[in-house]
């Protein structure tokens, strides 16, 4: 095939592949925001002084990292109906990669919060701050820059696990390339193509936080 | 007046700080036996004792950032009793209240290494007194002009040495603005020659007439700038007095073999104390 046929061949596909990567990017960005909440709230819990939400917050984390993302979107999208809860796939795909996520955030807050030492606490506090003046002024910000590329590699996994939501008819980019596929029998330029698209989204991704990390590297 | 005399006080009307059988432990360890302490404004009480006799326990005490398990604590209009379940049990309000009155100096620095120095010393007076950004500015600069550190207020604190940065600390607690200044072994950590840098920012704030308790491995410097010196053993106060009775009249033997031990070790080099 010559360059021309090639882009003839690929330019109608062109607008859809465009909105389908639209789609992953909303949904990376809904995930992330739910699985910040879920592992701040969850981190918190696994500090916590109440011992059942401790051990809840274990047995997530144990729960969500030991089993397959793919089993728990189907629990989310094909089991809760029965309990009835039924979700539309955009919202339960969302949801569940959105608490997947969230075990892992958990985990790593968790480890940037304990890496602070005692004594920036202590010296807050000995000065009359309030414990959220301190959390908010002297701990989170110092937390943000120590987990910052655990979170970006959980950002970018995150992004590629979006795929997976096309098992429950999200059309997002891995499903709208399959849908193609059935009709064009190309399998190789269009998984080659998605393939290219994911990795333009996640080196865009790994740019931006090298940016926030020497940012942030301005005062060690 | 007190329940529990301090000996050899100054007698002026009312102390600024009055403690009155202070009790703490950790776990089944008793680390406080009853400490009573009286100081007025204007003294400069240095605490020395063996590493785990309580003294920096004593002082985080104190401002309350170790909670004591009983006592009375007075210090201008806090009126607290730690015993359990007392009514006068200090509420976070009141905790942050007197802290904001109370400077305290850590061994480690502890300067906030996301801030500018500035940043660092303008952060407690804006955020706990609300004072305005502009004035507290110029406060600050008052201050780390005073100890020539004024084209650092831009640096971060890994930029600075030791000695600059404990310094820094100090200017930070000073921003507050405070009426007692608590001092926690704040040259343990120093290289030897920045040592006296720090010290002599000390020495100068006590003849300003700053009130200040300091636990302190230099005797040297207890013996020159303070106006009293206790001996604190055990979890009980041992010795207390002017500086110069205290340390060349030891009275107990405890305080002979503890002086000994220290001067031998500022001889020897070395001027920590063994963990």
């Amino acid at each position: 095939m010559s360059f021309s046929e090639w882009l003839d061949f690929f330019l109608p596909y062109v607008p859809g592949f465009l909105h389908a990567s639209w789609l992953v990017l909303v949904l990376t960005v809904l995930v992330i925001l739910v699985s910040w909440a879920c592992g701040l709230v969850v981190a918190l819990g696994k500090a916590s002084q109440i011992g059942v939400i401790r051990q809840a917050s274990v047995f997530y984390i144990w729960f969500v990292r030991g089993t397959p993302a793919l089993i728990q979107i189907f629990i989310v999208y094909f089991g809760l109906p029965q309990l009835g809860l039924g979700l539309s796939p955009f919202v339960a795909g969302v949801l569940a990669l959105g608490i997947n996520s969230g075990a892992y955030v958990a985990e790593i807050i968790r480890s940037g919060l304990s890496a602070i030492p005692k004594g920036q606490v202590e010296s807050s506090l000995a000065l009359g701050m309030s414990r959220s003046e301190t959390m908010r002024r002297i701990v989170l910000p110092q937390v943000v820059r120590i987990i910052l590329p655990a979170i970006t590699n959980e950002a970018i996994s995150t992004l590629k696990n979006t795929s997976l939501l096309s098992t429950i008819t999200v059309v997002e980019l891995t499903l709208y390339a399959q849908t193609i596929i059935a009709t064009t029998f190309r399998p190789f330029e269009f998984y080659a193509a998605t393939a290219v698209i994911y990795l333009v989204m996640t080196t865009m991704l790994s740019q931006v936080a090298a940016m926030l990390e020497r940012y942030n590297a301005r005062y060690v | 007046m007190a329940a529990a005399p301090t000996p050899s006080a100054p007698t002026s009307p009312a102390p600024l700080l009055r403690i009155r059988e202070l009790r703490k432990s950790f776990g089944a360890h008793e680390v406080l036996k009853d400490i009573s302490l009286e100081v007025h404004a204007g003294e400069v009480v240095s605490i020395i004792g063996a590493s785990g006799s309580g003294k920096s326990t004593f002082l985080r005490c104190i401002n309350v950032m170790e909670m004591p398990d009983g006592g009375l604590l007075d210090f201008e209009d806090a009126h607290f009793d730690f015993a359990p379940g007392a009514r006068g049990r200090p509420t976070p309000a009141q905790l942050r209240a007197l802290r904001a009155r109370i400077g305290m100096v850590f061994q480690s620095y502890n300067l906030w290494p996301h801030m500018s120095v500035l940043e660092n010393v303008i952060e407690a007076p804006m955020r706990v007194k609300g004072v305005p950004r502009a004035e507290a500015v110029a406060l600050a600069e008052g201050l780390l002009e005073r100890i020539g550190l004024a084209d650092k207020r831009g640096a971060y604190p890994s930029r600075l040495s030791g000695g600059q940065q404990q310094r820094v600390a100090i200017v930070r607690a000073l921003a507050m603005k405070p009426r007692l200044m608590l001092f926690d072994e704040v040259t343990s950590a120093l290289d030897p020659e920045l040592v006296g840098e720090v010290l002599a920012l000390m020495a100068s704030l006590a003849k300003e007439g700053m009130t200040m308790l300091l636990v302190t491995h230099e005797i040297g410097f207890a013996r020159e700038v303070s106006t009293r010196t206790v001996f604190f053993d055990q979890g009980r106060i041992a010795e207390d007095g002017p500086p110069r009775e205290v340390l060349y009249r030891p009275a107990s033997e405890r305080l002979q073999q503890f002086l000994k031990r220290v001067l031998h070790e500022h001889v020897a080099g070395p001027t920590g104390e063994a963990p």
